[in-house]
């Protein structure tokens, strides 16, 4: 299916820096080249696939190795402290299982699988268990028999006492729900004692298994929510547990403590805090969800920065990933002579070097100098967002959305059957629940060249990444000098990174920014920037990239907007920074504020086209639509759903912050019915709000000038790059894009 | 438990709804009346347990036969039957579903 997969270390590189690729490879040797990417787009009615090799001290034959992710997220706390050298013991948390039915699931495990010795505290359908070792042959496991039910809070605990040799479990609920019966208090002496010494990490929500090439491997992966995990250094009684679970553990039980991990600490890092005297301070790997409502959340408080003591609770899947941890194969340093643009590594295996993968990134111009006029603006966080989304495999409305037979591609087919690749923000957990957090650090298959998404229209069927390289390939068929810097340059360098160039181009679809890129575009318009958003759907989502680790990223699907799930009440706020996520809508900065036009509606079957509108002919800003006829219809063509308007679109609204002085140059019209208004939009659902009927599924094409020269031109539609190589570049969509291209890198006046 | 109705059973076809048949088949990707959209609704939101999808053999050429399975995880299930025409998979696939629906057999 697919015999190579990689990822690089970073998604942008400066000449003179270095860029490492980690491959997997079931081959015994791969290629690598260097290629610059120019059009990823294999439909035999389009321009056709384009890339050049360049010569770098990187490509040639490596020698292929295979490379495994270990998906699943937990805590580890270094092992070899206090916790070996226990000999009774109580293990206790607040627990709110999402799968308790599934497997054993471990919640508090000092284990070492080597010598079958320690404790692990879990659930699974047999209850609350508790698994104990001494040695290889001596390992028992008691049970409560009492199956869990699903995201309800329960304080469980385990104890042990060396003197009697007895186990007791505690499995409390805290629901009132009549007719269940999840309570358990059982006690059972072993046959055998306990063996606590050994020196294997201590782990939160999964089971220690092995390092492997410096990764912490673990078993026995958990759903759900764990607060306020704790141990204790002898056996507990009833009464003991009950002020062992208050929110400070005080008085006599001081003594006892040998951890408390506080998860409500340190929510913006991937540290965890052991509030005890012993300090077993541990981390998250692979990114849990933190900045969670945990048992004590009273709903009146909605911002873990408010209450973190009602926050004490982090939600660990199974299938979490933050970074593959895969080997380096090859490392790149960018040649000084490599111009700015979009290249990839590209990879290939077997015997004919049928097997390929493509490992994109930029190339940044040097380090504080823009080496043209027109910068394009690679919208990484938005592919970020959709890296490996499994929604044509997964997603019953997939077929309702694109109005027709889901297409799969290999990557796709690779993805479905190797979950531990990772989700994207358009998925959920396997238990369910929305997937807040996003990586780069893995192989990302649905960010690659010669890709097709189901989410793409008809023709081509491109999306995103793929879709965007019918812009640079349009960039250089028209012979422009471009710069290409991407979301996380933005954010990084904040306006610095933008504001040498005339003219800012943006991809099809920039949905996702954080509040660090949207104040740089916002500082550079009025500072004189010009910004042509080739696109629709964009500067919609709010972010936050991690402040302690690279490559990762959060989006909280909170109140309002499309969303392929729903965060859970009382967690709309970044855990990574404690902004209040969701919306860019609903933190005060509706995309027209930024683009004069905001996303209004969506479908994916097929596109359509504009007619022009009476601002289109003001002789101020006539020379927009210079070359086009009055009543021609603009993109009645394409390869992306047959229209330049099409997939997702934008229109003005005055009320939610287009410009007074805005120009509606344009209107597409006679959309399908698949295309429907944005529940954002829809304060009281009503039939007619499909393409036939609504007013509001339209593209506006806008114009505007800003301060100090600058201006905006939004095409407002998703499909536009589509259009652009029709009938050999001639064509209005290519006109128009041309026309306000050349004004806006020229420098000269937009207003006549 | 709570059980989770199947909204989508609150349609099905009615022996008028032939008319649609002809409707379908001229142009499966579109614009459609709002009586052959509410049978493609029907259609095309069953849930993912075999359920009728394509795989790309040669872009914007050859289209395969294929039912996902509704579980994550588990392989697409590859059939015998390959397309050069997206339109053409279509009309099959509706004549399957059709099928499904109706116990009617609609000819080629």
């Amino acid at each position: 299916m697919m015999k190579i997969t990689a990822y690089a270390d970073r998604i942008s590189v400066a000449p003179g820096e270095t860029i490492n690729f980690m491959v997997n490879c079931e081959a015994s040797r791969f290629e690598c080249d260097i290629v610059q990417l120019i059009c990823g787009d294999l439909n035999p009615d389009g321009p056709g696939y384009k890339e050049k090799v360049v010569r770098t001290a990187a490509s040639g034959r490596y020698k292929g190795r295979r490379q495994v992710i270990h998906a699943g997220s937990f805590v580890e706390v270094p092992g070899g402290g206090p916790v070996s050298a226990l000999e009774s013991f109580t293990f206790a948390a607040y627990v709110w299982p999402t799968t308790p039915a599934r497997r054993e699931q471990a919640l508090i495990a000092h284990w070492s699988t080597d010598a079958q010795r320690g404790a692990v505290l879990s659930l699974g359908p047999q209850g609350l268990g508790l698994r104990v070792g001494a040695g290889r042959g001596r390992v028992q496991t008691v049970t409560t028999g009492k199956p869990f039910v699903s995201h309800e809070w329960y304080f469980v605990a385990a104890s042990y006492d060396a003197g009697s040799r007895t186990v007791t479990l505690h499995q409390e609920p805290l629901h009132n729900h009549v007719g269940t019966n999840d309570a358990a208090r059982k006690r059972v002496k072993l046959k055998q004692g306990v063996g606590m010494a050994h020196d294997a990490p201590l782990t939160l929500g999964a089971c220690f298994e092995r390092f492997d090439a410096g990764r912490t491997a673990c078993t026995a992966h958990y759903n759900g929510k764990i607060d306020s995990p704790r141990i204790a250094s002898r056996a507990l009684s009833e009464s003991e547990l009950q002020a062992f679970r208050a929110p400070r553990v005080n008085g006599a039980l001081l003594h006892d403590l040998v951890a408390a991990w506080d998860f409500g600490a340190d929510i913006t890092s991937v540290k965890v805090s052991d509030a005890s005297p012993n300090r077993l301070d541990g981390r998250v790997v692979n990114m849990p969800a933190r900045g969670m409502t945990g048992w004590n959340w009273t709903g009146e408080e909605m911002c873990w920065r408010h209450a973190p003591e009602q926050y004490g609770a982090i939600h660990f899947h199974d299938d979490d990933l933050h970074d593959a941890g895969w080997q380096v194969d090859v490392s790149l340093t960018v040649p000084k002579s490599l111009k700015s643009g979009l290249y990839a590594a590209r990879l290939r295996c077997g015997k004919g070097l049928e097997d390929e993968d493509y490992v994109p990134f930029a190339i940044l111009p040097p380090r504080g100098q823009a080496t043209a006029k027109i910068c394009f603006l690679l919208p990484t966080a938005s592919y970020m967002a959709y890296a490996n989304e499994h929604m044509g495999s997964d997603a019953p409305i997939a077929q309702l959305l694109g109005g027709r037979l889901v297409e799969h591609e290999r990557q796709d087919l690779f993805r479905n059957e190797h979950r531990e690749y990772g989700a994207s923000c358009y998925d959920t957990h396997s238990d369910g629940s929305g997937v807040c957090y996003t990586s780069r650090l893995r192989p990302i298959l649905n960010m690659r060249p010669k890709y097709r998404s189901w989410l793409g229209g008809t023709g081509s069927t491109l999306w995103q990444f793929n879709a965007d390289t019918h812009t640079i390939n349009w960039l250089e068929a028209m012979g422009y000098d471009y710069d290409v810097i991407t979301d996380e340059d933005l954010h990084y360098q904040g306006v610095a990174a933008i504001e040498q160039y005339n003219v800012v181009v943006t991809a099809s679809h920039p949905e996702y920014h954080s509040k660090e890129m949207w104040d740089a575009m916002a500082a550079y318009q009025q500072r004189g920037g010009r910004l042509m958003y080739l696109g629709a759907n964009g500067w919609y989502w709010r972010v936050a990239f991690h402040r302690e680790q690279a490559g990762v990223m959060e989006v909280r699907r909170a109140e309002g907007g499309i969303r392929a799930w729903e965060a859970r009440t009382g967690e709309y706020y970044h855990s990574f920074t404690g902004e209040y996520g969701g919306l860019w809508r609903r933190n005060g900065r509706a995309p027209q504020k930024l683009l004069g036009t905001g996303f209004t509606a969506q479908g994916f079957d097929i596109s359509s086209y504009y007619l022009r509108k009476p601002d289109s002919f003001r002789p101020e800003v006539k020379w927009i639509m210079a070359g086009v006829g009055k009543d021609e219809r603009i993109g009645d063509f394409g390869l992306i759903g047959g229209g330049a308007a099409g997939l997702e679109i934008d229109r003005a609204d005055r009320a939610l912050g287009t410009p007074p002085g805005a120009y509606l140059l344009a209107s597409s019209v006679d959309h399908t019915d698949i295309y429907l208004v944005v529940c954002e939009e829809l304060l009281i659902n009503y039939p007619g709000t499909g393409g036939q009927e609504s007013e509001l599924v339209r593209a506006d094409m806008v114009f505007y000038p800003t301060s100090n020269g600058g201006g905006v031109f939004s095409a407002s539609s998703i499909a536009w790059p589509g259009s652009l190589a029709h009938d050999k570049y001639r064509n209005n969509v290519s006109r128009i894009t041309k026309n306000v291209l050349d004004r806006f890198a020229s420098g000269k006046s937009l207003l006549d | 438990m709570v059980d989770i109705h199947d909204a989508t059973e609150n349609y099905r076809p009615t022996p008028d709804d032939r008319r649609l048949i002809e409707e379908f088949r001229k142009n499966p990707i579109g614009h459609h009346s709002p009586d052959l959209q509410r049978l493609l609704n029907r259609m095309r939101g069953a849930p993912m347990a075999d359920k009728f999808c394509l795989v790309v053999v040669e872009p914007n050429r050859v289209w395969q036969l294929a039912k996902t399975s509704g579980v994550p995880g588990k392989p697409l299930k590859m059939l015998d039957k390959r397309f050069n025409s997206m339109n053409d998979a279509e009309w099959y696939v509706f004549r399957q579903r059709w099928k499904a629906l109706t116990g009617e057999t609609l000819s080629d």
